[in-house]
């Protein structure tokens, strides 16, 4: 009896240390996952993933520089500028179907024209007033919100659908953390209809 | 004395212990994988045995007052709940349903053609298919899971939705159950609402009485949910807006899922003020610009249909445009009439009576 009692006093042993071995390597982790350097991570994965899948191609209008066209990132992924007037696109000729806009952030095809949205965390014109869950939503459904019209061409949903949920957090993180541009973009025009001049 | 191992405070510590790594154990265990979804509509539960037809003994009708609008099909809707469970119906706005709860939504055009189908699995999710009926009305099948589109003759379609387009609706609320709540069910039901159905006898006493809806708050059991309006005409648009926009145009929640522009449509049956909120954030400047305009325009302007946001959107179905934004190709004439009389003529007497 005494001896079965150490030898469950042995293994209760072991199981506390075991327990208190986990609970010490776990409170090292726990106390580095703080939500500011947990969201200085996020962020920066956000940028990262922003930076190379190409958000600013669309996103942020380009302008001709001394090399070339290069996105203006005093504008950066605040979309279509309200202020720049377009002519009608034009007609699509044999197998030239898109055409695209000097600053890539209005783009015309067989869906009509689309314009780049602002991703900026503006109130009124952005993303300011989204949850995460809009913003997942946008994505994984391929509408506006999440619930609203299609997301047209050319940003490319299906793809992007496929992220994880941990990064499109992350990437919703950075916008969140971006500067705010007040920049109303317009609604997107049907197929085959002249741009109306803003 | 040999035993003081499991003296009260070793037990408690080796109860806390096991149940850490029982839980650490059950965080890591694959999750386990519902049912799959019968292939046939008849293998559900709607269906008697062996029919197509009659309705099993277990399935329980009902109609919601403020029916959504889906192009003029008509409808037939029904729930089942696991024998021994309720619908807690503490919170009043958002019941919280039993696992295992099922409903189902059938579509006719002339013929039965589609019936969707919600489940309630065990892990708390919610599965939504959709099943098309043969064209001789004898059999349904499951869709395709990224939805179809049906010619009915001449131009006339009907699509079938697309999983990720059914979450695109019920998702937007806080809870994916639409037309099954205390005010879609009240016993005091709206006449003027547009395409109103005749009630199935399924209100709030009639699920209380038959076991399967418990903690509905009293005043509500005792005095049928109805939507404070100025006019019958308002209380009927007020209504029709709750069914076929509430559910995205909610007020936000912890879900974070309503769509953020800050138009509420969604009725609540416990607060107090919830027409004046609604009423309030349509008079609000609307995000939507007609090409070319740069001003905000209202989403409602009281005395002027013309020039509110809303009834233009009804009436469009150019894709961009439209609300509701899925789920129809024909603008509901019958409600646009509504909502139209509503603004033009009941609107200015409400402000009125405010002053």
């Amino acid at each position: 009896m005494t001896a079965s009692v150490f030898k469950a006093r042995r293994h209760l042993a072991s199981l506390g240390a075991a327990v208190l071995t986990t609970a010490a390597l776990a409170l090292p982790a726990a106390a580095a996952d703080t939500p500011t350097t947990s969201q200085d991570d996020k962020v920066g994965r956000g940028k990262y993933l922003v930076t190379i899948a190409g958000c600013n191609d669309c996103h942020t209008p380009w302008k001709m520089g001394p090399t070339g066209p290069a996105p203006d990132m005093s504008r950066m992924l605040s979309g279509h500028p309200e202020s720049f007037q377009l002519p009608p696109a034009p007609a699509p000729q044999g197998p030239w179907l898109v055409s695209a806009a000097a600053t890539n952030t209005a783009w015309s095809g067989p869906w009509g024209v689309s314009f780049t949205a602002n991703l900026t965390p503006d109130a009124e014109t952005g993303l300011g007033k989204w949850t995460l869950r809009n913003f997942v939503d946008t994505i994984r459904s391929g509408r506006h919100m999440g619930r609203g019209r299609q997301i047209l061409p050319p940003m490319p949903i299906p793809m992007y659908k496929h992220m994880t949920d941990e990064d499109l957090e992350a990437v919703f993180a950075y916008l969140k953390s971006i500067p705010a541009v007040s920049n109303r973009v317009p609604e997107p025009l049907p197929a085959a209809s002249p741009v109306a001049a803003k | 004395m040999d035993s003081h191992w499991y003296q009260p405070a070793w037990k408690a510590l080796l109860t806390a212990v096991l149940t850490a790594i029982g839980l650490i154990s059950a965080a890591y265990a694959p999750a386990q994988s519902a049912k799959p979804v019968p292939e046939r509509l008849r293998d559900t539960g709607l269906f008697a045995p062996g029919s197509t037809t009659e309705i099993a003994s277990d399935v329980l009708a009902f109609s919601p007052q403020y029916p959504l609008w889906s192009d003029g099909a008509t409808k037939r809707r029904w729930i089942a709940l696991p024998p021994g469970t309720f619908i807690d119906g503490a919170k009043a706005d958002a019941w919280e349903f039993p696992r295992g709860t099922r409903l189902w939504k059938e579509f006719s055009v002339g013929r039965r053609i589609e019936t969707r189908f919600i489940e309630r699995l065990q892990d708390g999710s919610w599965r939504f298919v959709s099943y098309v009926w043969n064209d001789a009305g004898t059999d349904a099948t499951l869709a395709a899971a990224d939805g179809t589109v049906l010619r009915l003759g001449g131009e006339r379609r009907y699509a079938i939705p697309s999983r990720t387009d059914c979450l695109a609706c019920h998702e937007g609320a806080a809870v994916p159950v639409l037309g099954f709540s205390a005010l879609q069910l009240s016993a005091d039901r709206d006449p003027l609402a547009p395409h109103a159905e005749a009630s199935s006898g399924t209100d709030l006493r009639a699920l209380v009485a038959r076991g399967w809806l418990r903690n509905l708050p009293s005043a509500l059991f005792e005095r049928p949910p109805r939507i404070a309006a100025a006019t019958p005409v308002e209380r009927a648009a007020l209504g029709y807006l709750h069914g076929n926009c509430g559910h995205c145009h909610g007020k936000p929640d912890e879900t974070g899922a309503s769509v953020p522009v800050g138009v509420l449509l969604a009725q609540s049956v416990v607060e107090p003020n919830s027409s004046a909120d609604v009423l309030r954030s349509l008079g609000r400047a609307s995000r939507f610009r007609t090409p070319g305009v740069k001003h905000a325009p209202q989403a409602v302007v009281p005395g002027s249909a013309q020039t509110s946001v809303l009834p233009l959107r009804m009436r469009s179905r150019d894709p961009r445009v439209q609300m509701p934004p899925l789920g129809t190709d024909i603008a509901d004439s019958e409600a646009l009439a509504l909502i139209e009389r509503w603004i033009d003529h009941s609107l200015p007497s409400t402000k009125e009576r405010k002053q």
